[in-house]
């Protein structure tokens, strides 16, 4: 079992023929995700690979191959078009990869998309997988393996470093879910605990957080009073300094607010394990699912 | 990114909001014929990217052009958290009745922009915040509709109990907030709005920072960028598409991914050592990159030990490898690099690596641990 995505998922791939969404899309062929369609403007008609029909819009795609799920891989000025359009033309779950896009364009894209009751994952995110499944995104595939742990985080190749610590010392997973980077995306932390609460074969959850905002305080909160699962945290930028963007736009302290520090506070007060190292989520979740 | 006082005045003035007059000086005698000009008292103020300027006496009133090339003499050089200051900025000293805070920020809970209004103005809204809640009004914007004729009228009259002055501070709100859209702004504010004795409203200072994701659609907001006051390295590593930001430690480290790259600098901190720096070399691998974070590192006479951390995703480590070969091939290292890398492609980097005469190794603890101790003179276990 797994969260959001499932090997029944029906995937449209929005920037197809571009750079990043064709090698990706490669990928996710392989690991065996359902992709049934792309688009690219003006390219409707076309193959993908001679196996993937590619259409002009989201619409057209949609009406004729019952793609469920879409994910976006188009430059970061026609991000919150491609999530727009994505959501309008009936997709339930809109995964955005993309990562610049400005955070004014997303005070629009989120009420349009929560109004629609569709799911948005990102942007600037990785996207998800859950393994032996389906993968949407760009989370390589070969580190992860089945299994009961759910992961969940605001990072990248940090998720990598922990997934694939976690698949060595022989711990799968049900999904995991990059939220992203920036400070208003899609889903959030409390999304994903919540799915995996409800998920009767996911038995553990590993979070991953950063510095800035608020999100990791009102998890932990979440987890005191609404979770059974055992939750282990960790928190990137103990040695940030304030007041600077650390990549990604979110991760950053703002005078004295959103830093590693508090969070970490709050991830005991809530009762969670807390990883001082990412090597420390082996040793956690292994008691946690004890 | 941060623009300086003098020019998000000049954004404010562009959409109609009142500012007092004034302009640019970078020695004291052009503050002094600008003293002149203005025919009257006017403020010296520090132009540079930190706080606290009025604290750190970057910040004068000035009677006399003379008064204003003495203060002008002493605030051109002068050093406030580490910037030297080359431009003042002379404007004309208001009268002051009353101060208020007008501030928009994105704010990431509600997803939205929010105004933050307060009658406590003119010094630290956060310690307002703290202190007196009650005292600060906030109010949502739905970017989709803009900001309302009621919520400015709303604002104003939290701020003013004098009509005039209500209406005044409500067209101000409108013209601020037409600002920060148009702007693409994280931030916006006035602090103070002054009241002056007969009754009208100025801007008395204004703060605008830039999103960075906008700066590719606003070649307007780039073209202020000031150099100048960035530390040269990371000006360098900008324009080399790299994500750098200079710290004080002697650990250089030079990582893929945002996450990865901060969870690297926590644990140097762990094993007891520092980071010198953040580093993102980002999802591509290509060779260039990391010849250049080699270079921008090696820059740093702090530096004593140059770490590698790359989780191979997307990323494919024997590019990695083979930048590492190439940049030391054209630039021997003068200090010791300590290279973890696993992942895609890995056992060809490995290979690549021995084969030129370094170490590697695929553990994320062990690297980190040995970049410590050779960072702090001592042999590698």
């Amino acid at each position: 079992m797994s969260i959001f995505i499932n090997k029944d998922t029906k995937l449209v791939v929005q920037g197809i023929t571009g750079r990043d969404g064709s090698f990706h899309t490669k990928q996710m062929i392989e690991y065996g995700t359902q992709v049934v369609a792309g688009v690219t403007p003006g390219k409707g008609g076309q193959t993908f690979e001679g196996t993937v029909p590619v259409f002009n819009t989201v619409y057209d795609a949609v009406d004729k191959t019952g793609a469920n799920t879409a994910v976006i891989y188009v430059p970061p000025m026609g991000a919150a078009d491609a999530i727009m359009e994505a959501v309008d033309a009936g997709c339930a779950l809109v995964v955005c990869i993309t990562e610049g896009v400005p955070v004014l364009d997303m005070t629009r894209v989120y009420p349009f998309v929560k109004e629609r009751g569709a799911r948005l994952l990102g942007p600037n995110c990785p996207g998800l997988i859950s393994p032996g499944e389906s993968k949407v995104g760009i989370i390589p595939g070969r580190i992860c393996a089945p299994g009961p742990v759910g992961v969940v985080s605001r990072s990248g190749t940090l998720t990598y470093e922990i997934v694939y610590q976690l698949t060595r010392a022989g711990i799968g997973q049900t999904s995991c879910v990059g939220i992203g980077g920036d400070p208003i995306n899609g889903t959030n932390f409390i999304d994903c605990l919540e799915a995996f609460e409800k998920d009767p074969h996911t038995k553990a959850v590993a979070m991953m957080g950063e510095i800035g905002g608020t999100d990791e305080q009102e998890a932990a909160d979440f987890v005191k009073h609404h979770m059974t699962k055992p939750v282990v945290g960790f928190i990137a930028g103990q040695t940030a300094p304030p007041g600077r963007r650390m990549g990604h736009a979110g991760a950053i302290i703002s005078g004295s607010a959103g830093t590693a520090a508090e969070k970490i506070e709050a991830f005991k007060a809530a009762g969670m394990g807390v990883a001082q190292r990412p090597i420390d989520f082996v040793d956690l979740i292994k008691a946690g699912l004890k | 990114m941060n623009i300086h006082e003098y020019q998000a005045k000049e954004i404010l003035r562009g959409f109609g909001v009142p500012i007092p007059a004034g302009d640019i000086a970078t020695t004291p005698e052009q503050a002094e014929q600008l003293a002149i000009k203005l025919g009257t008292a006017v403020m010296v103020k520090a132009q540079v990217h930190a706080g606290g300027r009025g604290k750190a006496g970057g910040v004068k009133f000035c009677k006399t052009p003379a008064d204003a090339k003495e203060k002008a003499t002493a605030i051109l050089g002068m050093q406030i958290k580490g910037l030297t200051v080359e431009k003042v900025l002379v404007t004309v000293a208001a009268d002051i009745a009353s101060e208020a805070y007008v501030g928009i920020i994105v704010d990431r809970s509600r997803k939205k922009p929010v105004f933050m209004v307060s009658a406590a103005g003119g010094i630290d809204i956060e310690q307002v915040a703290a202190d007196t809640p009650e005292k600060i009004l906030y109010l949502p914007v739905d970017t989709r509709y803009g900001l309302r004729s009621y919520e400015a009228m709303r604002m104003g009259f939290f701020l003013y109990s004098d009509i005039k002055l209500v209406k005044q501070a409500a067209k101000i709100m409108q013209q601020l907030y037409a600002a920060f859209m148009a702007s693409g702004c994280s931030l916006a504010e006035i602090n103070p709005l002054v009241g002056t004795p007969d009754g009208t409203l100025l801007a008395v200072d204004g703060k605008m920072v830039v999103d960075d994701n906008e700066l590719d659609r606003r070649p307007e907001i780039v073209a202020l960028r000031d150099e100048s006051s960035e530390a040269p390295s990371e000006v360098d590593a900008r324009n080399c598409n790299l994500t750098f930001i200079k710290l004080d430690g002697d650990v250089g480290c030079v990582v893929n991914g945002a996450g990865l790259a901060m969870a690297t600098m926590d644990l140097v901190k762990y094993y007891g050592g520092e980071p010198a720096n953040f580093l993102d070399i980002g999802g591509s691998s290509n060779p260039e990159k990391v010849v250049n974070a080699l270079r921008i590192i090696t820059e740093d006479a702090n530096v004593k030990c140059i770490l590698f951390n790359i989780f191979g995703g997307i990323t494919r480590t024997d590019d990695v490898a083979n930048g590492i070969v190439t940049a030391t091939k054209n630039n021997p290292l003068k200090v010791p690099i300590v290279i973890r890398l696993t992942g895609t492609n890995e056992e060809i980097a490995m290979k690549i690596l021995t084969e030129n005469g370094f170490t590697a190794s695929n553990d994320m603890d062990e690297a980190v641990k040995k970049a410590v101790q050779l960072a702090k003179g001592g042999k590698a276990a």
